[in-house]
């Protein structure tokens, strides 16, 4: 019951703050809103004992990048936007699609069947602690991808600084 | 015991009010901002279903989402800043450059 409760709770205010994060006018409150919804969203992955993941939630999304949406929104002076029609005429339409699309996706929801179990389970997990399992498999197993990983992240440091160059000496 | 599929449901539905928000907002910036919003919505189903699964590759998936998220924005808004720059407006039906 007392589950139920705090899942109820988490996803209410999960609905609400990405409404008011996609419906408010100025920027600077959208990211306002979606600082306080990334830290419910970390609350959800403690309750689903993911304690590493919500603590790169709230370091990496809260911390990071809300902080670089921020400077951008600080950066350019959007006063005269906020007078501007800030809907699209055509959000009926949107609602539609995007209803059609939720209905689809939570009818499909009935049909599924749970696979086998792998061999983490809770008990397994908290004997060794969420962080040493995750960094074995990420060291071992996903050695690869975490090297490219690494490299994405390398492209895009590059990409914006000569992307937000004012200009390329030739 | 909370069933997976409410979860899922909250997935389901923080991905679609994401979706509506970038379909519907004319900010670069919030529409930016609603692409995020979907990215978090694939991850809490990835970690529901980890949990559920009592697998660790979710949670994997979701570290590299988060990254390329983190790529994701700051590319993104170094865009938004040379739009800036050119256009003076963060409204997306000024930029009509690329129409034939």
């Amino acid at each position: 019951m007392l589950q139920q409760l705090f899942f109820g709770y988490y996803a209410f205010m999960i609905i609400i703050l990405s409404l008011l994060v996609v419906t408010r006018g100025n920027p600077v409150h959208s990211v306002m809103w979606m600082l306080l919804l990334f830290f419910h969203i970390a609350g959800l992955y403690l309750f689903l004992n993911a304690e590493f993941i919500a603590a790169i939630q709230v370091i990496v999304y809260a911390g990071a990048i809300l902080v670089l949406f921020l400077f951008v929104v600080l950066l350019l002076n959007l006063r005269e936007e906020l007078s501007l029609r800030q809907i699209a005429g055509s959000w009926p339409a949107a609602f539609f699609i995007v209803a059609a699309l939720f209905i689809t996706v939570t009818a499909a929801l009935g049909a599924y069947v749970q696979g086998p179990v792998g061999s983490y389970s809770i008990e397994a997990v908290r004997s060794e602690t969420h962080t040493k399992a995750l960094g074995r498999l990420l060291y071992t197993e996903y050695l690869f991808p975490f090297e490219i990983a690494s490299l994405i992240l390398l492209v895009a440091v590059v990409g914006a600084v000569v992307l937000a160059k004012r200009k390329l000496r030739s | 015991m909370v069933p997976l599929h409410w979860y899922l449901t909250l997935s389901a539905a923080v991905f679609m009010i994401g979706m509506f928000g970038f379909l519907t907002r004319r900010n670069i910036i919030i529409m930016f901002m609603s692409v995020e919003l979907m990215l978090n919505a694939v991850n809490i189903s990835l970690v529901s279903f980890s949990h559920y699964l009592q697998d660790m590759r979710g949670h994997i998936l979701v570290f590299f989402v988060i990254t390329v998220a983190a790529a994701e924005a700051a590319i993104g808004l170094a865009i938004i800043i040379s739009l800036f720059r050119n256009k003076q407006t963060a409204h997306v039906d000024e930029m009509n450059e690329m129409k034939g």
